[in-house]
This record gives C-alpha cells, structure tokens and sequence, in this order.
C-alpha cells in the first residue's frame, strides 16, 4: 500500500508506533508480570524508585506497587481512550454525515445541538456527567465519549458537504441508489480519512479527560488508572514527588505516541502533502 | 521574419523527472528558437512536456524535476545557470506568463488593478500616481470595457474573458521581450477564445513581442501561429513554418493530430424514426438563491421554457456556452435537479412528475454519462464494481453483475481483467469508457451525456465519439449529446438545439443549422470555432 509506505518513511511516526505498541505491550503482559491485584498492599509505603529491587518504581502512600499500577493503568487508559473514541467518532459521523448530506433544515437543527455542546467547556460537562451518573468506569468512559463527539461532527459534515456534489455521487443517484446507500457506500468512505486522523486527538484528549476526572478523585477509585495515582500522590507531592510523576510521565507518553501516530497517519493519509 | 536573431533558444534542454514517474526524461534534447515578432505554437497532447517546457524556461519546475543538460539562452544569457535572483529580475519584466486558468491565477483578495500596479512598483520606481495612468492605459489596450471600472473589480467580478484580458494585460506591463502564454484560451468559450486570440495576436505585432504558445488544439494553431512545434512524449517530433506543418505535415504523429481535428460538416444525414421516445415541453429550472452547484447567488432562469423531442435511436445535441444553462437541462433530464415546470415524457410516463421514489426505480431507462473522468468514478471502488452498481442496485446479484460488468468492458473496449484495478489506474479516455460501460449496465434507452469527450485529448475524443457511435448502432440507443464543441457536436448528433442563457434560439438537422445558420447567436458560434478557415479547407479538398 502507498499510504503504508509513505506513513513508514517518517521517523516521527515511527517513533510514535513502537511507543504505543509498547503501551499496549504494557497493558497485554500486566496480569503475566503482576499476577497480584495491583491494588493490593505489597510491601511498605513510599518506597522510593531503585531503593528495593522488589518495586523497581516504589511504592505509594498506602504501600502498592508502582510499577504494578502503572502496567494496570495501561489497559484503563487504552480502554477508556479506545472505547470514548469510538463512541465519539460513531456519533460525530451519523450527526456530520445527515447535516452535511441533506443540507438545509437537517443541517441547520443538528448543527445548532452541535454548537450547544461545543458551547460547553468539556471538562464541566464531563463533571456534571459524572456527578449525576456516578463514576464507574462505563459511566466515565460513556461520558468522555459524548463530551468528544462535536468537532469529529463537524469535520465529516464538511467533508460531506465537498462531497456530495461530486460526480461520483450524482452517478450513483443516476443508477438509482438511496440516500442510505450513497451515504454509506459512495460518500463515506471518501470522506474517512481526516476524521480517522482526527480520532487520534479524540483519543489523546479522552485519556487526559479521564486521568484529570481521576486527579480531582472523581473517576472510578476500584481500578488501577494512571490518573487514580495521581490524585494519590498529591497528598504527598511536596516530598515524594515521584508518586504523582512517574503515571504523569507514563500519561506524557501514550498521549505523545497517540499524536505522532495520527499526524504520520495525517501525512500518509492527506493526498495534498504526497511528494513533499 | 526568420532572419530575426532569435530571443529565445532552447539548445538540446532536458528535463529529468523524479523517479518513480512513467518516463525519465519530461523533455529530452528539445531544441527550438524563438523570434523577435513571432508567435511559436508548441503542440502536444496531454503528458507531452509542453507545459514542463514553460516552467524550465522560467525556471518555476517543481524541487523534484530538475534541469538536467542543455542550455537555454535568452539574450545570450544561459538562463539554464542563472541564479534565483537574476531569474527574479528575468522574470515578469522580461518574460512573462499567461496561464490557462485565470482565476486561480489572481489572487482573490485583492482588486485587479492593484494585481497590475504591482508589476509596477516591484520592478520599477514609479509614483503611485503614474502607476495608475499606465494600469489604466493597459486595460485600455486590452480592450476591456470600463478599465476604470474594471481596475476597481475582484476577479471573482469579472468574466473568464475579461480575467483573461486583466491576466495579459498584467504580462504586458512592462514590455517584455517574450511571452509564454501556456493554454491560455483552453478554459474559455468559444467566442471569448476568438476573441482573446485576436487580442494577442494585435497586441503582438503592435509590439513586437516573441510570443511562445503552448495549446493542444491544432485549431487554435491554425488560427495564430507564424512557426508550429509538434512535441511527443518529451521529444520535438516535427517543427516548421505553420502552412508547411498544417498543409503538408511530414510526422506520423503529425498527422494523427490533425487528422484528429474533427471536420466542421456534419456526416450526410442519416433516417430517423418518426416516433419519439423523449419529449420535453416547457421545461422550466429557476434558481432563486444559492444554486445547485453553489453557483449564482441572484434569481437566474437557468433553463427556460424549452420544448425539444428526440426520435428513437437518434441523436440530439445540445450546444450553447458556459452559463447557457445545458448542464442544468441536462441534470434535469435525469432528474438529479427537478424541474420547476414543464413536462419530460418518456414512454408514455411524465418523468418530470414521478416521485423521488419512482424515479429510482425508473432510472434504469435514462442514464448519464459525465463530463470529468477523474470525478466521475468513486476512487475507492474497483472499476468493476463501478460498473456492477447500477444492476446491483437494481436487483441482480452480485456475482451476475459483476460477470457482465467483464462482458461490458470487452464491449467498450477495455480488457476485461482491468476490471480490478482503481479507477486511478486508467488512463483519461479509459475512464470514460468505464463511465460509459457503467451507464450501459443497466440497458437504458435514453442516455444523456453531459460533454463526455471535452476533457479528453483530440485524439482519444475521436475514439470515443466513434465507440458512441458504435454502440448506438448495436443497442438502437437514443443520446442526448451535451457539448459546447460545436466540431464534436457536427460529428456525431443527427440533430441539434443551440441554447443561449437557458433558452434554446435555434434548432433542427445538424447539416441544416451548421449549413446555414438562421440565428445570429449560432452564426457569431460557427464563425468563431479556431481554425475554421482551416479546417473548411481542408474539408472542401477532402470532399
């Protein structure tokens, strides 16, 4: 494939791939390195990084292990980040696609919604999300996905609407196809590839929403989430610094690596960057 | 006018393309001179380098595709070697670019006359005052009407005309020796094309300018060149005086292209049925805001009032400008925009009438062919699949379809195994011929098609235009033949209909309009087509 080759010519994006295949590396060999509960007290608290060959990170306030956490907090964030994703993305393409392909009344009624939601700060209405259904982890990985949805909407509506007046699309209404079918068959799949490049943002800000409901101890405190230690190490933040910086590194990370990945897929994807 | 010393002279120019491109070389070892007070046409179809020619010489190629030997000396400067600033100085004051676009040629935030004031004030130091007296002295010479006006206007103000004229005019500005104009009349209408040729040829012996024209239309050759060049794949194949080259051409190549050039008179006429299997009257398309394709923002009648019949298994070509409102009555033909009044029988049925609903179950009996190849075909379907869509939706299964889409690309000439490939696999007029197959799927009667050959090469037009023809015959297909080249329109239609701001002002037997020409509209039409004189010629001592 020519996307495939030009996505590998860049170093970057390279780069970006083996961190977050490391990531989900992580997240896989958790339960093969940790058998134990991460959440479990393993030995004595706030042991620093190196100081006992048993915690090679340490360990926080209550005595856990950090690194078992961390290894832990890798399937959370991945999960909530792949998961908000999708719901995001799956609800910003039905509302784009309808408002950009019908135009007029359907455009303007779901365009105004979508401008009532970008209205909103976010990180507020993932606040009043959470605070009226409660912060499981389907609650908070729900609520990060409807908060996200409106700028991928936007971004298919506009590529629906350059679309459909192509030619293609007018041959395909001349051989007969319905609205569902031109949607979904000929419109669609011509207007992905920004809106799966831009999936990489929703993700990378999905994983930051969820670690800072978890910093203000708002997101679910019975999983393991790089975001939860956080929080923790607040208490201690002015001595045990570590406690609070290595999921804040281990967040940096995924968040970097997620990026680099959608901007090489950007480069790859975007036909007007070929050749540069 | 050939003893003049030449201004221009390319010695043995190559130009290498990147790796990975389908040649090595976009020009290899082209040598050619261009003379004080001569128009050179350089001629070539699409891919041949004429365009890449121009860019060399002004040294605007792409970081890719470099200069790769040969010398191109200019005033007895090897340009080839000059630094970017002595290219800076060259460019605009002593040569000076015509492009084929006009619109994305200018910018369009800022008004036309401050476009040519900067032509001023970068290469020279004249007061702003004297500045304006000389930008409105060269609209004036370009004979754009209200150069005042006209100054004071946007591009998006103008027409493709008088954009083009502002574009000269803007080349002009400070006398250069030599000017490149590369397609400059290809994307205007035909009349407007008549005119601007005359302009640069005027403007041309008025100041002794070296013109080098790059076209693909022997017409236009036809029309203004002293010297012709015939380019093929990279390569001069033949150059000459322009009598010699269009009277007597030497190359094969040569004389595919002209033979290509397709001849003014229409065929002798041939029997048509007495019954008619479409028949419009009244038709009516109103735009008030907006518009279908984002065009016009006033109240526009873009069709009004037409009545036409089409008898069975003939064809009916509907010619007209830009803006003549063909398009839109070709759209509303099939329905893809409904009609505000009027009715649409076929079969018996008013297929203006027919609900949403019924006119996808009825589609089967009119299809469309389009006019861009590249648009036409959704990128991410085989070519197959493109073709099997119409009967899949239609009801027949898929393994069925997909084997007479096979069936159909023998039919319109392509090898049936192509039909796994992506549409950007194929060549221009390949496309076309699987647009064609797509809308033969579904067996139609009518087929409507919207200037199918205009964005083709001449050579690959004729081959189209006669596969149409062919496939007329074999399935007794009744067209409906959209264009706004009145030479393709006398090849194939049996009859025609001249359409000017959405009314039709003429219509009848092909051999009878173009013969003898009643409306003034449709005679100012005839009398502009490049070449003409030409071509008339050439068709008397044919016949």
């Amino acid at each position: 494939m020519d996307a495939a080759r030009r996505y590998f010519r860049s170093p970057a994006a390279v780069a970006g791939l083996i961190l977050l295949l490391v990531v989900i590396a992580m997240a896989i060999s958790a339960t093969w390195l940790y058998p134990r509960d991460p959440l479990s007290l393993a030995g004595r608290p706030l042991l620093w990084p190196f100081s006992n060959p048993r915690f090679p990170l340490g360990t926080d306030n209550s005595g856990r292990d950090i690194a078992a956490q961390i290894f832990y907090g890798a399937r959370i964030s991945l999960l909530i980040g792949g998961v908000a994703t999708a719901i995001a993305i799956a609800i910003g393409i039905l509302v784009g696609a309808f408002a950009g392909y019908y135009g007029g009344r359907v455009d303007n009624v779901l365009m105004r919604i979508t401008e009532a939601f970008q209205t909103l700060p976010n990180f507020i209405l993932l606040l009043v999300l959470v605070a009226v259904f409660g912060s499981t982890l389907t609650t908070v990985t729900i609520a990060v996905g409807v908060v996200a949805w409106p700028a991928p909407a936007r971004l298919t509506r506009a590529e629906f609407l350059s679309l459909r007046n192509r030619e293609f699309v007018q041959a395909g209404r001349t051989l007969g196809m319905s609205d569902i079918q031109l949607i979904l068959g000929e419109i669609l799949p011509n207007a992905l590839p920004p809106v799966v490049v831009y999936a990489s943002v929703v993700m990378a800000v999905a994983i930051l929403l969820e670690s800072a409901l978890a910093f203000l101890h708002l997101s679910d405190p019975n999983v393991a989430s790089w975001g939860n230690l956080i929080g923790l190490g607040r208490d201690v933040l002015r001595v045990q610094w570590y406690v609070s910086a290595i999921p804040g590194v281990a967040i940096l990370v995924t968040v970097l690596a997620v990026s680099l990945v959608g901007q090489g897929l950007n480069d790859a994807l975007n036909p007007r960057l070929k050749g540069r | 006018m050939s003893e003049d010393a030449p201004i221009l002279s390319l010695e043995g120019l190559s130009v290498r393309l990147p790796a990975g491109a389908d040649r090595s070389h976009a020009l290899s070892n082209v040598s050619l001179s261009v003379a004080a007070n001569e128009i050179l046409c350089v001629v070539g179809e699409s891919g041949s380098g004429k365009s890449v020619m121009a860019n060399a010489i002004m040294r605007l190629l792409p970081p890719e595709v470099r200069i790769s030997g040969g010398r191109m000396v200019f005033e007895g400067r090897d340009l080839a070697q000059a630094t970017a600033a002595a290219m800076r100085a060259v460019r605009g004051e002593h040569i000076s670019m015509i492009f084929q676009e006009p619109m994305t040629a200018l910018n369009p935030l800022r008004t036309i006359g401050d476009q040519i004031a900067e032509m001023f004030s970068v290469h020279t130091d004249l007061s702003k005052a004297d500045i304006r007296a000389k930008v409105l002295s060269l609209l004036a010479d370009v004979r754009i009407a209200e150069p005042a006006a006209a100054a004071k206007a946007y591009p998006h103000e103008l027409s493709g005309g008088q954009r083009q004229r502002a574009m000269i005019a803007m080349a002009l500005a400070l006398h250069p020796k030599l000017l490149i104009a590369d397609e400059p009349t290809t994307a205007l209408d035909v009349t407007t094309q008549a005119q601007i040729l005359k302009l640069i040829r005027d403007l041309q012996q008025r100041r002794n300018t070296a013109v080098l024209f790059i076209t693909h239309d022997f017409g236009v050759v036809a029309e203004i060149a002293d010297r012709v060049v015939v380019m093929q794949r990279g390569m001069i194949v033949e150059q000459g005086s322009a009598s010699s080259v269009l009277n007597n051409p030497q190359h094969a190549y040569t004389r595919q292209l002209i033979a290509a050039v397709p001849p003014l008179k229409a065929p002798p006429p041939r029997k048509l049925a007495a019954e008619d299997i479409l028949t419009m009257s009244g038709l009516s398309k109103t735009y008030r805001t907006g518009g279908f394709l984002g065009r016009g923002a006033r109240v526009t009648a873009a069709v009004k009032d037409v009545s036409l019949n089409l008898p069975r298994g003939a064809t009916l070509g509907i010619v007209g400008e830009s803006g003549s409102g063909k398009s839109t009555l070709a759209r509303c033909i099939v329905r893809l925009i409904d009609p505000d009044n009027g009715a649409i029988m076929l079969d018996g049925k008013d297929w203006a009438a027919l609900s949403r609903k019924d006119v996808r179950r009825e589609t089967r009996h009119i299809q469309m062919v389009f006019q861009d190849p590249f648009a036409s075909l959704n990128p991410r379907r085989r070519a197959a699949e493109l073709v099997a869509q119409g009967p899949i939706v239609h009801g027949t299964p898929r393994t069925e379809a997909i084997a007479e889409a096979r069936n159909l690309f023998t039919l319109v000439g392509l090898d049936p195994s192509a039909g796994d490939r992506f549409p950007h696999e194929f060549s221009g007029g390949q496309r076309q011929r699987i647009g064609l197959a797509r809308a033969l799927a579904l067996k139609p009667d009518v087929l409507v098609a919207d200037e199918p050959v205009s964005a083709l090469d001449v050579s690959v037009q004729a081959q189209v235009l006669r596969l149409l023809s062919e496939l007329r015959e074999r399935f007794g297909l009744s067209i409906i033949f959209i264009t706004h080249d009145l030479r393709v329109a006398a090849q194939i239609c049996d009859l025609v209909a001249v359409m000017r701001d959405g009314a039709i002002v003429e219509h009848g037997r092909t051999s009878d309009v173009f013969g003898n020409p009643q409306h003034p509209y449709t005679q100012a039409l005839l009398a502009s087509i490049p070449g003409g004189d030409f071509t008339r010629r050439r068709d008397a001592a044919n016949a």
